[in-house]
């Protein structure tokens, strides 16, 4: 599907969804309390048939966590870059889409690890890379550790 | 002497099985690095497999918040170290993408062909140690002879056998030695006769195949649902070549086929990989012959800043789908960066495809898959 008839079926599924259509891919911003019901639609609407989630991450930004899913339909061939702000710094709930990707549930746990989003309804949320015993979450901003971290 | 009753000394229940658990690593053979599977296991059936990794967790990507774009680029081959050309010129294509840089067809055609031969040693090396895992110690002498030869054209070209870091922002290092050529061109006539013999030792061996075949099965819905790429995907009949959907270098002025088999086991992910060396191989010989004349190196700023925004460069490793994730505020390190590494979504599909398998088995589908910890673990 072309940019903008995506943007228009898209649009139509929920309020508060926004297009930034800048950059390379289709950049899609989800408003978190829709997020489930949007993710499920993206994969289950047969024109948009979005089924492999190629990349998940978080990004850290001054006001919120942000999650980024990559996902491409392998039918189609289109791509989309769908994200979802958590409400602030502190309170960092999203809800979990591995029910819909499976492979998002070790994506959602290494972002639980290293940045601290808390996943709602994850089967199992539990740090990844990291010790149980860790303390903080590094990939954020204001993350310091003296002993293993060099600053230049 | 006391006569020993037998019903007595093993009662009834004592002969009930039991799950248990058992670690398999960190450090074991059999799991290609530091990684940790806890097994439950009932007997000799596995009934459960949780991966735990991070052993070997450098934090890359937090790493790469600090460093410049040039630094960034010697990171990526220490994460799948088999693969490490191709690495190095995913930042690099990230970043020339950003920077609206056009390299020059020399560069192009150079990248592709040490694309093909870096893709090549990995096969044999996982093919070589496929045989051992289960094994069969000869593939493991074989694999490493033939790929000798391809570390020895690195070497002689960028000095370095396995890191290469023969790429940066803007083209190569330097020019390719002038006995690349010739070097390739033997190392091609060499290979295509060797690749027989891996057929007749291993291929069709009728341990190995009872060994493969029906074992460890992957529908192409679960490869795509887990995101497993590379071979092991198309294996399954997951379309997910990048060289063919997004072509970069000259995969788009290359002929070659899409590796697609749809019995996706253990065996059909075998037979992937050795086609795929064919196909590198036919790769290799287009081009070799066809090195045209260029600067090896576009000029860029001695300090590279991206412009804001994000740019995603997808390339195809020997594992799969590679993808670099940039976004960046303008300055000289990128606010954040992710690598979306193959070995990471392939290793979970592991729980889903070999509970139900013994432990043999186990080893031999998580060969197939071709884990490489480093590159999961970042």
């Amino acid at each position: 599907m072309e940019k903008s008839a995506l943007k228009e079926l898209i649009t139509s599924w929920a309020e508060g969804i926004e297009f930034d259509e800048e950059q390379e891919f289709l950049q899609v911003n989800i408003p978190r309390e829709h997020l489930h019901e949007v993710a499920q639609k993206l994969k289950s609407t047969p024109e948009t048939s979005f089924d492999y989630l190629f990349c998940q991450t978080g990004v850290d930004w001054p006001d919120c966590l942000e999650v980024v899913y990559h996902l491409e339909s392998s039918q189609h061939g289109h791509i989309i870059v769908a994200r979802a702000k958590t409400e602030n710094r502190e309170n960092t709930t999203l809800d979990t889409v591995c029910d819909i990707w499976p492979t998002a549930e070790f994506h959602e746990r290494e972002i639980y690890d290293l940045l601290g989003v808390v996943f709602n309804n994850h089967p199992d949320l539990r740090r990844l890379l990291l010790t149980d015993e860790w303390e903080g979450h590094p990939l954020r901003k204001d993350y310091v550790d003296d002993i293993n971290m060099i600053n230049y | 002497m006391e006569v020993v009753d037998k019903d007595k000394t093993i009662p009834g229940d004592a002969l009930k099985s039991q799950e248990y658990f058992v670690n398999m690593g960190p450090q074991h053979p059999s799991t290609h690095g530091v990684l940790r599977l806890v097994l439950t296991i009932d007997g000799e059936i596995v009934k459960r497999i949780e991966p735990h990794i991070g052993y070997i967790h450098r934090s890359i990507e937090k790493m790469c918040e600090k460093d410049s774009y040039r630094q960034i680029v010697h990171l990526t081959d220490r994460m799948d170290y088999l693969s490490c050309h191709i690495n190095n010129v995913a930042v690099c294509l990230a970043v020339e993408n950003a920077l609206e840089i056009e390299v020059s067809d020399r560069v192009k055609v150079i990248r592709t062909i040490i694309d093909e031969l870096t893709r090549l040693a990995s096969h044999q090396l996982w093919w070589g140690v496929m045989g051992m895992d289960l094994g069969a110690i000869t593939t493991f002498l074989y694999g490493f002879r033939d790929r000798e030869m391809i570390t020895d054209i690195f070497e002689e070209t960028c000095g370095a056998r396995l890191t290469m870091n023969y790429n940066k922002p803007g083209g190569l290092m330097f020019d390719i030695h002038p006995n690349f050529q010739k070097r390739t061109k033997e190392f091609v006539e060499h290979f295509k006769k060797k690749l027989p013999e891996y057929d007749q030792l291993l291929t069709g061996n009728v341990i190995f195949q009872e060994r493969t075949k029906g074992i460890g099965v992957m529908s192409k819905e679960d490869a795509i649902a887990f995101g497993v790429t590379g071979p092991a995907g198309r294996a399954s009949g997951f379309e997910c070549d990048i060289r063919k959907k997004n072509p970069y270098h000259v995969y788009d002025k290359v002929e070659f086929n899409e590796v697609l088999l749809t019995e996706g086991d253990s065996f059909a992910r075998y037979k992937a990989r050795i086609q795929e060396m064919w196909e590198s191989l036919s790769i290799i010989e287009q081009l070799i012959d066809n090195i045209p004349e260029g600067p090896i190196e576009e000029k860029t700023n001695a300090v590279i800043k991206l412009p804001k925004g994000e740019f995603y460069q997808r390339v195809e490793t020997a594992r799969g789908d590679f993808g670099v994730y940039v976004i960046s505020d303008g300055k000289k390190s990128p606010y954040r960066l992710k690598f979306r590494s193959p070995g990471f979504s392939n290793l979970f599909i592991l729980d889903k495809i070999a509970r139900g398998s013994k432990i043999a088995d186990l080893v031999a589908i998580m060969s197939t898959l071709d884990l490489v910890m480093p590159d999961i673990d970042r």
